[in-house]
């Protein structure tokens, strides 16, 4: 008999919902494998299985930790992920309080309930206009990745390359790229805006 | 040819860690039918096996299945299959002829909903008795679970290791959740990992007896083909292998088929503790239900309560000593598990009346959340 010792402390809970076929269990395991290759962090991933996930609600869980993870589901989500309506609205409710809400905006609409702050990305318009509309979910990592920093840039980009059909790599680093982009844009104009509040005059 | 062992760092699901432990292990044959949430072992068996010069088949059904591995282990190849709970069923009979047979192999089942087809898609571990008495007669198996990508590699390779070394068939009892979740998978170096393989006879080929017992109680095995002439029968046999209808005989074959496994308790057993030097409750689990209940005895902690874990690694043989022990110092056990209480029921026996012990139980088709075990914890302590 071995002894283990209590080492959980800080985590990530990220859950990413949307339709079967947009690529969601993809980018929960691109994100998975990115926090535990490239960051050497712990990760797990659960997700949908079975006909849900072939077009049904679906959605995939990822948790990242600097130690050891337990239980792998997730009750309170500190980043929220949405490409459906029907995602968000079955997990809004879920989002720990200053959680992170990052949706598709042209297939997500937030209610009241999703409070003042959220990220969001036109990442299937996006994808549409590169050619590739199942790319959407690449785009959607970029912009993920930029928001949120849960992962780093570089482990990202690695993990999407190892994740992607062989001759599609470039392609969706493009996609990548194009969300991350997006991302820090938002980031900067959010800066901006809240410089020039604390600088108005009321 | 490929290497077995592919050193390296991967994000895998538990079904493909279990393949690729399989293969580190030395496996290669893999005889099986495909069955939801085993399928993935199949699947990636099926890729592999052929690129490190093993053998990959689909059988008509689980019944084939089982007979082929038990036919590539008399050929003389490591061989597993991987299954679920119908296809297990299925399985019982030839498991049976496998420990009568004295035939290494590995069987996994990732567990899913049942009785029957149950829920295909959906975790559960509910055949943890049947692993144990599924098929008919008296006898002993080694039954393990692993609660991790990682363990189940590690599990797979060990499940081999003491297959070869005591000539019985080792089932690992797995679930959907491990099978299909994805984690951090280390993969050592090729010299880093040790396998076992069965005792080969030397010396002369004439009167050879393939089920006269070595020292240790087991027997040399010959493959098929080399010379050794073998007589492989369900029927209870001799030594040479020959049936042998006799109330002496029996007594002769069970005392062996069961006293390797009960004679070697220490070396089969494996659990883990955690927090268990000052535990009040003991919280007894497996699989994937021990990580609820790691993640149940860090809160029950949190809150001032003495809680511990045992989590069992080997199934079968019961560690039943062990919870004997514990049950002399605490004051109560809970069993967690993803069933109406089949380990639950061997826990109760180990504690008698020394200790109450509760169970956290469900029908299956999820996982026990944190809570639910803490709720227990609560109310009953």
């Amino acid at each position: 008999m071995t002894e283990t010792k209590n080492k959980e402390t800080t985590k990530i809970d990220v859950v990413v919902t949307g339709f079967g076929g947009q690529g969601i269990v993809l980018t929960g395991r691109i994100l998975g494998k990115a926090a535990a290759l490239g960051d050497h962090k712990e990760s797990t991933l659960v997700q949908s299985y079975g006909p849900e996930s072939r077009g049904g609600a679906c959605s995939a869980q990822v948790v990242i930790s600097d130690n050891t993870i337990h239980y792998p589901y997730i009750k309170f989500p500190d980043i929220l992920v949405c490409m459906s309506q029907s995602g968000y609205e079955k997990y809004i409710g879920q989002l720990k309080e200053g959680g992170e809400l990052l949706i598709d905006q042209d297939l997500v609409r937030p209610g009241k309930e999703a409070g003042e702050i959220w990220y969001s990305i036109p990442a299937t318009r996006m994808a549409e206009e590169l050619g590739r509309k199942m790319m959407a979910n690449i785009i959607m990592l970029g912009f993920f990745t930029a928001i949120t920093k849960a992962v780093s840039l570089d482990s990202a980009r690695n993990a999407v390359v190892g994740s992607v059909p062989k001759g599609t790599e470039e392609m969706n680093l493009k996609a990548f790229t194009k969300g991350c982009d997006y991302g820090l844009a938002t980031l900067k104009g959010l800066e901006k805006k809240a410089a020039g509040r604390t600088g108005a005059i009321l | 040819m490929k290497p077995a062992v592919l050193t390296g760092e991967y994000f895998m699901t538990g079904d493909v860690a279990c393949a690729e432990g399989a293969m580190a292990a030395g496996c290669l044959f893999f005889g099986g039918y495909p069955i939801t949430p085993a399928t993935e072992i199949a699947e990636h068996m099926s890729g592999r096996l052929p690129d490190v010069g093993g053998t990959y088949i689909q059988m008509e059904d689980e019944i084939a299945a089982i007979a082929s591995v038990l036919g590539a282990s008399w050929a003389g190849v490591k061989s597993m299959t991987a299954t679920s709970g119908p296809g297990f069923s299925l399985m019982m009979e030839n498991l049976g002829l496998g420990i009568c047979t004295e035939t290494p192999c590995v069987i996994v089942n990732v567990q899913r909903g049942g009785p029957s087809t149950g829920l295909p898609t959906m975790g559960a571990q509910s055949d943890m008795m049947q692993a144990r008495w599924g098929s008919h007669g008296d006898y002993e198996i080694i039954v393990m679970s692993p609660s991790s990508c990682q363990e189940i590699f590690y599990q797979t390779i060990t499940a081999f290791n003491l297959s070869e070394a005591y000539r019985i068939p080792v089932v690992i009892m797995t679930d959907e959740i491990i099978g299909h979740m994805s984690e951090k998978v280390i993969i050592p170096r090729a010299k880093e990992i040790q396998t076992v393989s069965r005792v080969k006879p030397k010396g002369k080929k004439e009167n050879f007896k393939p089920f006269k017992p070595g020292p240790n109680g087991v027997a040399p095995m010959p493959a098929a083909g080399e010379g050794y002439n073998v007589h492989v029968t369900g029927l209870t046999h001799d030594e040479k292998g020959y049936p042998a209808m006799a109330v002496e005989a029996q007594e002769e074959m069970m005392k062996r088929l069961i006293g390797k496994v009960r004679n070697n308790l220490d070396d089969i057993i494996k659990t883990e503790g955690y927090l268990l030097e000052d535990a009040e409750i003991v919280i007894v689990s497996y699989g994937v239900s021990a990580r609820t209940s790691f993640a149940a005895v860090g809160e029950a902690r949190a809150m001032g309560i003495k809680a511990g874990l045992l989590r069992l690694i080997t199934i079968w043989p019961f560690p039943e000593e062990q919870i004997k022990e514990l049950a002399e110092k605490v004051k109560g056990f809970i069993t967690v598990e993803i069933n109406l209480g089949q380990i639950h029921r061997e826990v109760q026996r180990c504690v008698g009346y020394r200790t109450p012990a509760y169970l956290v139980g469900h029908h299956g088709g999820t996982v026990i959340t944190p809570d639910q075990v803490l709720s227990v914890l609560k109310e009953a302590f």
